[in-house]
């Protein structure tokens, strides 16, 4: 577990900001963000993977990889983050792998979700749960 | 009983032998420890979390170990009566001794002290006797846990491991040594160190130092052992000791690992595995290709193995209390059948392998006379394992109240820690072998009562998170001063009510900074002094300890 002082105090304001953040209004945002990107086009579930840690080691630097293959364009968004955009990854006909993989920030436990808009045009919806663990005791 | 294959049913035995007629340990004999008809091609032996202990101990099963989500009431988290009823063990039996709580001080008188690794070198001979090129697997855990070990920073393990020769190690506890001292021991070992899930932190590619799997060409079969380290070490461990090395379930390599392995003609697949148990039960259901897991962590010991899809998941407990048999009998590439012995190293029963006593008896030389300091006299049963409170951790926690001062106690839920039988003197050993760590240093500090309640959520997800996946595997986090509620179904955030602080019978307010002194932050610099010295003062203070019934956990949705 985290117990000096100042990390206490750190997590402790962490704590309390996300109980005021407004989650309706951040849900909002997300579902804002994927219809701006599918045009409000139906999202099946298979043709894009998302590999993050089931836990992260380090909620400051969290490594993510997604990859479509065939795909246009995949959006990663962090659901919980304050800023729910990490990135859009636009491939061309040229690349050789429709893969993408970089390490963000998360404010806490969160989905990461990514939409991938295929090779057809049609798009796929999958995500994951990070946890962002205080840390401690494991036996 | 013979073995086979049916269609795509796998069918297997399992030979723990209910010796429930036999009336006291007098009566049991080495040979029914140990026999076992030789089935197949292959033998696997499995030994894991030894936790240091070189020599016999006492060690109390838990009483409380809940499963949730799809585990609830599944093995591991069958405890007591209703375990013993699920294997048809008799109540007072050898077997009930070994793998259930109840009566445990009486049970203990009669059939003596469990482990020691002369004891388990005598297994190992006795299996190797009967097929030569049998594979011996450490499930790791080993280089932690006791006075010897940590003065020689793992070396009077490794010293004695070594005399076992087992063919491949994965990790945990290892790595608290620090990764200096961990890259200098895994150069010299005689044997594979394998970890597929052990990666370079900065590159966040396969390191170098381990290996993925390693191929053993058995009985005309050729085995592939696949390595899985513990995935949350930077998270339950303190990742500054090793901040070159990351870690993580990482179950998709696991396959492209597998699928590796079978295509270089892999025909039997083995995992040796730290996950846990619940997390290698879902492993085996998102993973193709595996036979057999070797499960640790957990420190579960199962006379059966569990099956989940084709691959048979082998449990052999902790602290040196269990070897498991595995004969697999393979043909045309696939497991056809296996036959599967988990044995109690009951340690009046078995007897010591004389190099391998002298092995371990060079290794503690040179710490004898400060191990065997008594310090003070069990009056009750001191045990830890349980998912709430143990009696030793009440010691503990009552050790930091009153020694630092404070409030409110936390002590780490961990799963190691042999028992001490009431009437037992207590060593600067015994203190050592349930407080032993790199990062010991008990801290005091304040925190609010909305701080502890997110400590306490965080901790209590670990445990109870429905997905194996997102579970640490130890314990949670006990708690001395302070009474709580716990409903294990709610989600995170919902679990934890009812903080009470117990001095004053005051709900614990959420704007009020409360003293809390405890141990084994993951902190780098963490300030005071080390929690076996805190528990010696203790206990020299008190004489006999012997702590209060502990009630303040009240648990619901169990």
């Amino acid at each position: 577990m985290d117990f000096t002082r100042r990390e206490t105090l750190a997590l402790g304001a962490g704590a309390a900001l996300m109980s005021f953040l407004p989650m309706r209004a951040n849900a909002e945002a997300v579902d804002d963000l994927i219809a701006a990107f599918t045009g409000g086009a139906e999202m099946g579930d298979a043709g894009v993977d998302l590999n993050a840690p089931e836990i992260a080691e380090n909620g400051n630097t969290v490594p993510v990889e997604v990859s479509a293959p065939g795909a246009k364009a995949i959006l990663l968004l962090a659901a919980g983050n304050p800023t729910p955009p990490v990135a859009q990854f636009n491939f061309g006909p040229l690349a050789g792998s429709q893969t993408a993989s970089t390490r963000i920030r998360l404010a806490g436990t969160q989905d990461l979700i990514a939409i991938a808009q295929l090779g057809d045009g049609t798009f796929a919806r999958t995500s994951k749960t990070v946890k962002v663990t205080i840390g401690g005791c494991g036996g | 009983m013979q073995v086979s294959m049916a269609a795509s049913a796998l069918v297997g035995a399992s030979g723990f032998g209910n010796w429930s007629r036999l009336a006291a340990q007098q009566r049991l004999t080495q040979d029914q420890l140990l026999q076992f008809d030789t089935f197949g091609n292959v033998s696997l032996i499995h030994i894991t979390d030894i936790h240091a202990q070189l020599k016999p101990i006492y060690f109390r099963e838990p009483e409380v170990n809940i499963g949730v989500g799809a585990n609830k009431g599944a093995v591991p988290h069958v405890t007591g009566a209703d375990f013993r009823k699920m294997y048809g063990i008799e109540d007072g039996s050898p077997s009930a001794y070994a793998l259930t709580y109840n009566d445990f001080s009486a049970l203990a008188s009669e059939y003596g002290r469990v482990g020691g690794l002369d004891r388990v070198a005598t297994v190992v001979n006795s299996i190797r006797a009967e097929r030569p090129d049998a594979i011996l697997l450490d499930g790791g855990d080993t280089w932690h846990g006791s006075y010897s070990c940590y003065k020689t920073a793992g070396q009077d393990m490794v010293n004695v491991m070594n005399g076992l020769k087992p063919d491949a190690m994965t990790f945990h506890w290892e790595f608290t040594l620090g990764s200096e001292r961990v890259n200098e021991i895994v150069a010299g070992l005689p044997f594979a160190a394998l970890g597929q899930n052990i990666f370079d932190a900065e590159w966040d590619e396969p390191a170098e130092a381990f290996k993925p799997y390693q191929f053993f060409e058995r009985g005309g079969v050729k085995v592939a052992v696949i390595g899985q380290a513990f995935p949350y070490m930077p998270i339950a461990n303190p990742g500054w000791m090793f901040p070159e090395y990351s870690f993580g379930i990482r179950d998709q390599h696991m396959q492209e690992m597998v699928d590796e392995v079978r295509g270089q003609g892999a025909e039997l697949v083995v995992l040796l595995s730290h996950n846990g148990f619940d997390v290698d039960k879902k492993m085996a259901s998102v993973v193709t290709g595996i036979d057999v897991i070797l499960s640790g962590h957990t420190h579960d010991a199962l006379p059966e193995p569990v099956l989940v899809g084709e691959t048979i998941i082998v449990a052999s407990g902790s602290n040196g209390k269990f070897v498991s048999r595995v004969d697999l009998d393979v043909r045309d590439g696939r497991m056809m059948g296996f036959r599967h012995k988990l044995i109690p190293i009951l340690s009046d029963v078995i007897t010591p392998d004389p190099a391998m006593t002298a092995l371990i008896d060079e290794q503690r030389a040179p710490f004898a006379a400060e191990m065997s300091e008594v310090i003070g006299t069990a009056g009750s049963l001191l045990y830890r394992r349980g998912n709430f409170n143990g009696s030793w951790d009440d010691v503990i926690c009552d050790a930091l109240l009153s020694e630092r001062e404070a409030e409110i106690a936390l002590s780490p839920g961990v799963r190691w820690g042999p028992s001490i039988l009431p009437g037992q003197d207590i060593t600067r050993e015994d203190i050592w072998n349930v407080t032993s760590m790199t990062y010991p240093n008990a801290y005091r500090t304040e925190m609010t009562g909305e701080f502890l309640k997110v400590v306490m959520e965080d901790v209590a997800d670990n445990l109870f998170n429905p997905d194996p996946f997102y579970q640490q595997g130890g314990d949670m986090v006990r708690v001395g001063g302070m009474g709580y509620r716990i409903d294990v179904t709610k989600p995170q955030g919902e679990r934890i009510s009812d903080m009470t602080l117990l001095s004053t019978g005051e709900s614990i307010d959420p704007s009020r900074n409360y003293v809390v002194a405890g141990w084994a932050s993951v902190n780098e610099g963490t300030e005071g002094p080390p929690i076996w010295d805190v528990v010696e003062s203790h206990i020299r203070k008190l004489g006999t300890v012997t702590p209060k019934e502990n009630t303040s956990v009240s648990v619901v949705g169990a």
